[in-house]
């Protein structure tokens, strides 16, 4: 578009919505500082969409305030909210070719029809559908008619651009090219993006900012490697990506303060602040495990080491996965193809890992079970 | 073993529209014919019935008091059973079941019952054999049809359209009038056909509502066939099927057009 449009930046504080007995939004407060692209990450339920829809103002919070810019909006109606929105279903009128679908926000703005003209096919030009005008959406394909969506989103030049799940009924590899393309225009228009997702792979790939939701509230707020390497809470670090989970209680020793599971004993990083009595866990990404052959030989490691055997070995093109069977439940670990010691299933083993590359987080129920978490990044 | 079967199948069904369509047919050669009396096969071939019908004015007035009547009736049907549907279909509440029976209550009732009971209310107020009684009686029989049809379009209406609409800047009356409207509009058109059909071929009602002088068409054949047998009527029967045929091609055809061109 040849005027640069600018973000507005969205404040949420304290929404809470309650459908009878079940809570949608416990406690949503998040920022969303002007220009940036940040989504909002979480499992079917958990109120990412709720919070959405709050924004879009398609349906009223119980409490708490919205503000746009530092504006309240909650008592304007989402026709006069100027927030584009794209959804899942694409949601393009049928009976309306591209060119009208992309016109329609422009005409109920009353612009002339020179300018609506100028601005459609800028919008078109924008998504990379030149050409199309005078298709209707049953003539295009999935791809195409989200592109039509998002032009049509982009066109009355909103500050604000809200996703519901955009590329959910996508195949694959569209979703791929998509992904790069929303980011494109995102840096192009430099307007505020929230995107909605289950999709951590999503996620991680786009945003600059990721909040992850569950039950209704925010886990965590922050970028994707934060996200990733310091998770604060299990759920985070169990729902992005793979984790080894070791739940314990935080002990005095000689040796310092540690951690003693069932059949371990683990050094705990330098920043771990948990108080000594209380139960918490030990979270390692499997590309922190090192496996080496359990021989009577080898030289004492330093870390944290647990000793078992080779379950299976997996290759993975560029890399190469570990299941280890350690006391009663399995360890991931995961290195480069080609690099570390060649073992192979049935092999003794110690999985090691440097204590500090560890995460350790509160465990008040004691809910955590030791052993593998995949999280969403296997669903296809 | 399915070929002889499939045949059996084939020429039942000639045989049920031979049955059910055949002696509406045979209406029609006898409004050609030349001789003055009903008599089948026809002798010779001549429309001089057709114009002694439009030349009558008996016949005449109930035909176009029948085509007002309708015309009035389908206006009157197709907006009151269209807010009526957006209320079934929309609304939220233990209201609708019984609502959805009560305005589908008159395609139900016989239709005797139904004509009493309005002869009876409008002898009292005055509505009997006047137009206003005509276009409020078949309101009422008309309306399930529009009823049914705008109920069906608008249950297919994804209502993901309209908050996309609302989204884009559209408040609520103009995302009913370019988003909601423009699709339930063939069903506005199918359930309008129906009530111009249903009032232009009630009889019942019309025959306890008519008077010496404002008769409805169905209500002047009837009239005319207990009285004299000219082939007249069978002209106007004629005209009756013609219309009748025509309208339901037409709402065939939006029908058919509709299911391809929207997926």
């Amino acid at each position: 578009m040849s005027e640069p449009m600018l973000g507005a930046a969205i404040e949420l504080l304290d929404l809470q919505k309650r459908y009878g007995d079940v809570t949608a939004l416990a406690n949503v407060s998040l920022d969303m500082p002007a220009g940036e692209f940040v989504t909002l990450l979480g499992p079917s339920g958990s109120g990412k969409t709720t919070t959405l829809n709050a924004i879009a103002g398609f349906l009223q919070p119980d409490s708490g305030r919205i503000l746009v810019d530092g504006s309240p909006i909650e008592a304007v109606p989402p026709h006069k909210r100027n927030i584009g929105m794209v959804f899942q279903s694409y949601a393009l009128f049928p009976h309306m070719t591209v060119q009208a679908n992309v016109a329609y926000p422009l005409k109920r703005r009353k612009m002339p029809k020179h300018e609506l003209q100028r601005r459609v096919a800028e919008s078109l030009e924008l998504v990379g559908l030149d050409g199309m005008q005078q298709r209707y959406p049953r003539e295009l394909s999935g791809g195409q008619q989200q592109r039509v969506a998002l032009a049509r989103a982009l066109v009355f030049r909103p500050r604000v651009l809200l996703m519901d799940e955009p590329l959910g009924a996508l195949d694959r590899r569209l979703r791929a090219s998509l992904q790069l393309e929303f980011k494109r225009i995102h840096r192009e228009l430099g307007i505020t993006f929230v995107y909605v997702t289950h999709d951590q792979d999503e996620a991680l790939v786009m945003s600059d900012r990721i909040a992850v939701f569950n039950n209704g509230s925010i886990e965590q707020v922050g970028t994707a490697s934060e996200l990733y390497e310091r998770p604060t809470t299990l759920f985070v670090a169990e729902f992005l990506g793979d984790s080894n989970v070791l739940p314990g209680v935080i002990a005095d020793g000689p040796a310092g303060r540690r951690l003693l599971g069932q059949g371990y004993e683990l050094a705990l990083p330098e920043a771990a602040a948990l108080a000594t009595g209380s139960r918490g866990v030990m979270t390692v990404r499997p590309e922190r495990v090192t496996v080496v052959p359990d021989t009577p030989t080898a030289p004492r490691r330093c870390g944290n080491t647990l000793a078992g055997r080779v379950k299976q070995v997996i290759y993975m093109g560029g890399i190469r996965r570990l299941e280890i069977d350690v006391a009663g439940f399995t360890m991931l670990a995961q290195e480069q193809a080609g690099t570390g010691a060649a073992v192979a299933a049935g092999d003794p083993v110690l999985a090691v890992w440097d204590a500090d590359r560890s995460v350790v987080l509160p465990d008040e129920q004691g809910e955590a079970t030791a052993g593998a978490v995949t999280g969403s990044l296997e669903e296809v | 073993m399915r070929e002889p079967r499939r045949l059996a199948l084939k020429a039942f069904c000639v045989l049920v529209a031979v049955l059910l369509v055949a002696p509406t047919l045979v209406v029609i050669p006898m409004a050609f014919t030349s001789s003055r009396t009903f008599r089948f096969p026809p002798p010779g071939l001549s429309t001089r019935w057709f114009g002694e019908l439009f030349a009558d004015p008996a016949w005449m007035d109930s035909f176009v008091l029948s085509l007002k009547v309708g015309g009035v009736v389908v206006l009157l049907a197709t907006s009151l059973g269209t807010m009526a549907a957006f209320a079934l279909v929309r609304g939220t509440g233990w209201w609708r079941a019984p609502l959805n029976g009560f305005l589908l209550a008159p395609m139900i009732v016989p239709g005797v019952i139904t004509a009493i009971a309005i002869y009876y209310v409008f002898l009292q107020w005055h509505l009997s054999s006047t137009f206003l009684g005509f276009v409020l009686a078949h309101t009422v029989v008309a309306l399930p049809f529009v009823v049914l049809t705008v109920g069906t379009s608008l249950q297919g209406v994804d209502r993901r359209l309209e908050r996309a609409s609302t989204s884009l800047g559209a408040g609520p009356a103009a995302t009913f009038l370019h988003v909601t409207l423009p699709l339930i509009a063939p069903g506005m058109v199918t359930g309008a056909l129906f009530a111009f059909l249903i009032s232009f071929d009630e009889a019942i009602i019309s025959l306890f509502l008519s008077g010496p002088f404002n008769r409805t068409l169905p209500v002047q054949l009837y009239q005319s066939v207990s009285t004299t047998l000219t082939p007249t009527i069978a002209a106007a029967s004629t005209l009756i099927i013609t219309l009748s045929s025509a309208i339901l091609l037409l709402s065939a055809v939006i029908a058919s057009r509709r299911r391809t061109k929207h997926v």
